[in-house]
């Protein structure tokens, strides 16, 4: 395995991506979305709920749905610390894996179908890596920054969370050990996930937009998941975030042997004209 | 020694035959031109013989190795300059060429001194750290020349090297491929230009849909095409209608004149002594009578037409 020639691959990838403002742009925008906006509001929450005409009435009924090893987690706590906790454990579990995948997909289209797109993979074929140095060293530069972005992601969502809602909580509550699966084992399953298809599709696109736009479409199980979260219809456990990660794996596996068979140098120039 | 060898090679892509049995040698040292329309195959045998493509049938051999087999192995000893410059526009010229150093393995201890070698011989130093973006059409291509000498290969392959630059800029190409050459490496180079083909090449071969249809130096391929000279006579102006009356007698009918010159096309060798000789006995005052080879230029027409017909 020609290391040098793997890190060139990503060194190379992740200067042409910081380079991009249409690139850039949504990898700074949505974390910050997600990872400070969001749970300042949830903090809020509370507060907003005392307003007239709002109410925490409809929390008891969820509530009774719950698990009874997730109830166990909010006994002892009132109204507003028990909103404070859902929301930012509970609800917005699913909706942080939306940003490894989002960072993927977008360096994925990017390092895949763009450089198609900008003619310069043809000079990148005539160089000495094999077939697989050359796909590891775009899968990497796709999954690497994915991994920063979530991990960062993740501190910065702890701090934001415990500061902002220590009025109404008094005290560290985040994260616990479903949050730590979840970030550790599930948010890199769900980046090479965005990945895996963002790699596929590219090979049948002619550049960036179309393979990020196809690509989203992966998208839709996390929204699924959101949903079903948010209405009570499945609960985030750490015993479901592990299996979670299993089955992300298992289909980032599959993915995985598809594009190894997809990305053939032959192939590659072929769809290059 | 040969050192890129084709042999009965044959390309297909669906319906398409990219390449028919083709089969061709170029030895260490020489300066080997592909000629061609668009679409010809002159492309599609760089990808082959660089083990970017696979063929249908055949074989290729470059430098001993098979690209099929050894492409990795074999990339570390070729360049390839691509039709487009395929240079990363987002990057400076001088981060383009420190990427490629670390993915053809340049020694990392080498990789600086090298680059600025490079950028200097390219006239491309004092923007060095500017975004390709920025640059002419010329610039990114002499970048991209730079990017396939960086790892100093054996065997060259150049998709038309000098398309875009201003008549300076070729010229500085011309004269590198031809130091290159003189280095003892082999040069593969596709080109449309036929006067720089005439200049630089020591052999070509024509390609029609894939197939050779001419195939050696360009004075073998003119008299492949029928060894006509073409024949420039300087006459004393006012002697012209008398010199064209004279040549239509004699059956000279290819023969285009200006104020004082004419040019006689189709003309055998052992005929020249006797056009001089009738055309002196007709009192036409001859200043020069230049017989000369057909240009690589005329040789291909001539190809091109013999096949259309």
């Amino acid at each position: 395995m020609n290391r040098r020639a793997v890190a060139a691959i990503v060194r190379k990838d992740l200067m042409v991506v910081v380079r991009s403002k249409a690139v850039l742009l949504p990898l700074i925008i949505v974390p910050l979305l997600f990872l400070v906006l969001l749970p300042a509001m949830a903090a809020l929450a509370p507060k907003l709920a005392t307003l007239p005409g709002s109410s925490l009435a409809g929390m008891s009924t969820f509530i009774e749905q719950m698990p009874a090893g997730l109830r166990q987690t909010i006994e002892g706590l009132d109204e507003s610390q028990t909103l404070v906790l859902l929301m930012i454990v509970y609800f917005m579990a699913p909706m942080y894996l939306i940003l490894p995948l989002m960072v993927a997909s977008v360096i994925a289209a990017d390092s895949f179908a763009g450089e198609k797109e900008r003619k310069t993979l043809e000079a990148l074929l005539y160089t000495p890596t094999t077939d697989r140095e050359l796909f590891l060293g775009k899968w990497l530069s796709a999954w690497l920054p994915a991994l920063g972005v979530s991990l960062g992601g993740f501190f910065v969502y702890t701090l934001v969370a415990n500061l902002s809602a220590w009025p109404v909580m008094g005290r560290v509550f985040f994260p616990n050990a479903m949050w730590l699966v979840l970030v550790l084992w599930v948010a890199p399953a769900v980046a090479a996930l965005g990945l895996g298809v963002t790699a596929l599709v590219s090979a049948r696109v002619r550049g960036f937009q179309e393979a990020y736009q196809l690509g989203g479409v992966v998208v839709l199980p996390l929204v699924a998941l959101v949903i079903g979260q948010v209405t009570g219809v499945m609960y985030f456990s750490i015993g479901l975030v592990w299996v979670l990660g299993i089955a992300v794996w298992s289909i980032d596996a599959l993915l995985l042997w598809l594009s190894l068979k997809i990305f053939r140098r032959a192939g590659l120039i072929d769809r290059l004209g | 020694m040969n050192l890129i060898e084709m042999d009965r090679v044959t390309k297909r892509f669906d319906d398409l035959i990219a390449l028919r049995d083709v089969s061709l040698t170029v030895a260490e040292g020489e300066v080997f031109g592909v000629l061609g329309h668009n679409g010809a195959g002159k492309t599609t045998s760089v990808r082959l013989l660089n083990g970017v493509l696979k063929p249908d049938g055949g074989r290729c051999r470059v430098l001993g190795l098979d690209p099929n087999l050894q492409g990795a192995r074999l990339r570390r000893q070729t360049g390839v300059l691509t039709e487009t410059p395929a240079v990363d526009e987002r990057l400076t010229a001088r981060e383009n060429l420190a990427i490629y150093a670390d993915l053809y393995g340049v020694p990392v201890r080498e990789c600086s001194r090298r680059v600025d070698a490079l950028l200097l011989d390219f006239a491309l130093l004092e923007r060095a750290d500017d975004k390709v973006s920025g640059y002419s059409k010329g610039m990114k291509q002499r970048l991209a020349l730079a990017r396939a000498l960086l790892h100093q290969p054996k065997a060259l392959f150049l998709d038309e090297p000098t398309a875009g630059l201003d008549p300076v800029a070729a010229h500085a190409v011309h004269q590198l491929i031809e130091q290159l050459s003189g280095e003892g490496r082999v040069v593969f180079l596709c080109t449309h230009n036929l006067a720089e083909a005439q200049r630089l090449c020591d052999r070509v071969a024509v390609l029609e849909r894939g197939r050779i249809i001419a195939l050696g130096s360009p004075d073998e391929l003119a008299r492949q095409v029928g060894g006509a000279l073409r024949l420039d006579i300087e006459v004393r102006p006012e002697q012209v209608p008398a010199a064209l009356d004279l040549l239509g007698r004699a059956g000279l009918e290819h023969v285009e004149y200006d104020a004082e010159t004419l040019a006689v096309s189709g003309v055998a060798r052992d005929r020249v002594p006797e056009i001089v000789q009738l055309l002196v006995d007709g009192g036409v005052s001859l200043y020069r009578v230049a017989p000369r080879e057909p240009s690589l230029e005329e040789v291909y027409f001539a190809l091109h037409a013999r096949e259309e017909a």
